[in-house]
């Protein structure tokens, strides 16, 4: 859920692959089916912290980082996971052409010795690009466990390729992979690596083509591999090896000859292009069947009992709202106490920093200590708390597994809405951050349902809303359990405003019928407790504060200069909130907190803290910190549970931060689905917020 | 007896006897495995009774019912 740095700052955002590769290393790509600890293996490879989850298609982007065997340094790319290279989805797209556009040296392939079988289907694919290969067979433990046994010396004599068996957490059986690399890249490794046989005619067909390509080729690609992509016309794979090699083998003359008399061949075995294609990919699929059979001992019995609760008919929904409501009461009880804490540390803190500046002039005391600090300070004591121990827990769900099982109870109300199941799997990324949500979107195959889901996210509160969503929950005095109620039932209003929006955009502006849909769901693993706890930890707090600095300190300082700077009588940002006071009191706010929200456009953490910071610039009351003197200012200024009842709708749906709709921006390559992804939760907001004030006004 | 995969019930086995289906899943089917001679187990089916999962060669796939329509199964 894009809980860590890389997957929800820069990180996320940044999607394309730069290399940054030092003169004399290798570059070694990381490959897999999504779901195999591929990530794990990586971060265990490199010392990086990349943030692994349970779920296919975690990967999005594709990480670098280093290792070193005793003598040779590595970059290793992490790319995303992938069923085949015949690829089918833009996720897959990036890894098939990272490997075999940008020549690595060599590629590592991660297999789940759960699995093999199915695995080797992958491994046979990157062998026939012609890639030096080193096969990873992980989670060895579990297979263990389950009673799976893999003979590795015969999988590395059946496939002609070094093979290590490891078990990522445990780092030390890592080593193998360097060491086995420089195996392979020194030339010491005799094995001959194997390649999928066709039926003769395919054979044949290959071969005349391979021959008319090998002079012009002269090494670059593998010949026979390029041979079989020209026989089955992958056109946008064809485009891409024209760009790479500078010249379009499919218009060469001789190579077009060799064609001609191929597909002579294949037509006279009777193989028109589907029978071709079938041929092409189940070839790999009953080689790995016939290696799988020699090399592992007993497959084991998918499933689990555990899905018959979890995924049940009667017990599936109970049991997922029940778990909400949990992590969400055990955050609201346990962000209390720290919170109260750091903001008296804080204020403190504040008071010293004012006396150290007691020479200074007015105005630069001011503009730093109430400007910069407090808003830095209030964001940090009201929103770290929360966050350090909502994602934690929301992480355990995530690394046990459970998340794609709620895509799977999920799938049949976004079919109704024609869009995809794996919408939910975006949705509860964007509940971690909105702009992971919206590149996480890759994983949906289809182009419109992409879209549907990427323009939908921002309906869903991401961590900068969260906690401002159980501050003001909280301001409502209603106790711990029915705070803890009244936020569970917010995140399943946020659901269903994502499907409502969902199926309206389906039947107006991205009009079309769900296609497709195939989703693994991967075993329940018990979760790394401590590693979880102290990463997500460690990370959430690194970037809390990070994002402080960076966006809260210079919007407190603006804030305070334009407190400060008077024109006619009044400072700006009075005039600035007199003017949004009318549209604020339609919508059940006031002008301060609709002039915070529009200030907030970079960052949501800072909504609240900036109203506040207005608020108290308005002289009303000078000292904020926790969540009592929150309450004391806000009510100061005129706030009923009218206007928190219309903040918490507003702040659950108006327009997402700048970050996403960058991001949004970049993913759809228009501006206009930006637009949308802002216009559509603002309308939904503003309408539910004045229907409320509406109401209020009504019933007096 | 002939089916499809979909009219399969939680916990019956059988085995894929042709795969008609063309197209982007088609091809999809094939990535995972899915081909005529493999094993397939239905495993059991969302809360709103679609999609379903199947245990296809060591993995778990939830499908749609009206996607795995033309995949032809026996016994």
């Amino acid at each position: 859920m894009g809980l860590t740095g890389s997957a929800m700052g820069r990180g996320a955002v940044d999607g394309g692959l730069e290399l940054h590769r030092n003169p004399g290393e290798r570059l070694a790509a990381l490959v897999g089916n999504p779901n195999v600890g591929k990530s794990t293996v990586f971060n265990g490879l490199t010392g990086l912290h990349q943030h692994t989850g349970n779920w296919p298609g975690k990967t999005v982007a594709g990480a670098q980082g280093r290792c070193a065997s005793e003598r040779q340094p590595y970059l290793l790319v992490d790319l995303p996971g992938a069923y085949s290279l015949l690829a089918r989805s833009a996720e897959e797209a990036v890894t098939r052409d990272f490997l075999c556009f940008q020549r690595p040296n060599a590629a590592v392939v991660v297999c789940d010795a759960t699995g093999l079988e199915r695995n080797l289907n992958l491994v046979l694919q990157v062998l026939e690009t012609g890639t030096p290969t080193v096969v990873c067979v992980n989670l060895l433990d579990e297979a263990r466990r389950r009673g799976v046994r893999v003979d590795l010396a015969e999988l590395s004599r059946c496939l002609g390729v070094p093979v290590v068996g490891v078990v990522a957490r445990k780092r030390r059986s890592l080593r193998q992979v360097p060491a086995a690399l420089d195996t392979l890249l020194e030339g010491r490794w005799q094995g001959e690596p194997l390649r999928p046989r066709y039926v003769p005619a395919v054979e044949e067909a290959a071969a005349a083509v391979e021959a008319a390509l090998a002079p012009r080729l002269a090494g670059r690609l593998d010949g026979r591999w390029l041979a079989l992509r020209l026989l089955e016309g992958d056109r946008e794979l064809l485009r891409s090896a024209a760009d790479f090699l500078g010249w379009d083998p499919a218009a060469d003359g001789a190579v077009r000859a060799a064609l001609a008399r191929a597909r002579e061949v294949l037509r006279a075995a009777g193989l028109d292009r589907e029978a071709l294609r079938r041929e092409l990919a189940s070839t790999p699929v009953l080689t790995a069947q016939v290696v799988a059979r020699r090399t592992v001992s007993d497959a084991g019995r998918p499933g689990s009992r555990a899905d018959r609760i979890l995924t049940g008919r009667f017990t599936a929904f109970p049991v997922m709202l029940a778990l909400l409501a949990v992590i969400i009461y055990l955050t609201m009880v346990g962000a209390n106490y720290p919170s109260e804490l750091l903001s008296r540390a804080f204020a403190w803190l504040g008071g010293q920093l004012a006396a150290a500046l007691a020479g200074a002039p007015w105005w630069l005391r001011g503009a730093l200590v109430d400007g910069a600090y407090r808003v830095v300070s209030s964001v940090v004591a009201v929103m770290l708390p929360p966050m350090a121990i909502f994602f934690p827990l929301f992480t355990l769900l995530e690394d046990a597994g459970y998340l794609p099982r709620v895509a799977y109870n999920l799938d049949k109300p976004f079919e109704k809405c024609r869009a995809c199941g794996k919408q939910a799997l975006t949705m509860m990324m964007g509940l971690g951050c909105n702009a992971a949500g919206v590149v996480g979107c890759r994983i949906i195959d289809s182009p419109r349902e992409r879209l549907l889901a990427a323009v939908t996210n921002g309906l869903m509160p991401c961590n900068g809303r969260f906690p401002t969503l159980l501050a003001l929950v909280g301001l409502l005095g209603i106790g711990g359990g029915a705070a803890a109620l009244a936020m569970t039932g917010l995140l399943v209003l946020a659901v269903a405003a994502t499907l409502g929006a969902t199926a309206l955009l389906s039947r107006t502006v991205l009009r079309g019928m769900p296609s497709s849909f195939a989703l693994e769901l991967p075993p329940y693993r018990r979760p790394q407790l401590g590693q979880i706890l102290l990463r997500s930890l460690l990370d959430r707090t690194v970037f809390v504060l990070g994002r402080a600095a960076a966006v809260a300190a210079p919007a407190g300082l603006l804030l305070w200069i334009l407190a400060h700077v008077t024109v006619g009588g009044a400072s700006l940002l009075a005039h600035g909130a007199a003017l949004l006071d009318p549209l604020g009191h339609l919508l059940g706010m006031d002008g301060v907190i609709l002039l915070a929200f529009l200030l907030g456009l970079p960052a949501n953490e800072i909504v609240l803290p900036i109203a506040v910071m207005v608020y108290s610039a308005q002289g009303t009351l000078g000292a904020l910190g926790g969540l009592d003197h929150l309450a004391a200012v806000l009510t100061a200024n005129g706030w009923t549970a009218v206007t928190v009842l219309c903040v918490v709708l507003f702040s659950l749906f108006h327009w997402p931060c700048s970050t996403t709709l960058l991001t949004i921006r970049r993913e759809t390559g228009r501006w206009r689905w930006a637009a949308l992804a802002a216009a559509l939760p603002t309308a939904i907001g503003a309408a539910l917020c004045a229907a409320v004030a509406a109401l209020a006004r009504l019933m007096g | 007896m002939e089916r499809t995969l979909s009219q399969l019930r939680p916990g019956e086995r059988a085995v894929v006897r042709q795969v008609g289906t063309d197209g982007p899943m088609g091809r999809r089917f094939l990535d995972l495995g899915l081909i005529a001679g493999t094993p397939v187990e239905c495993l059991g089916r969302s809360p709103w009774g679609d999609p379903s999962a199947y245990a296809i060669r060591g993995a778990v796939i939830a499908l749609r019912a009206r996607d795995c329509a033309g995949v032809l199964v026996e016994p």
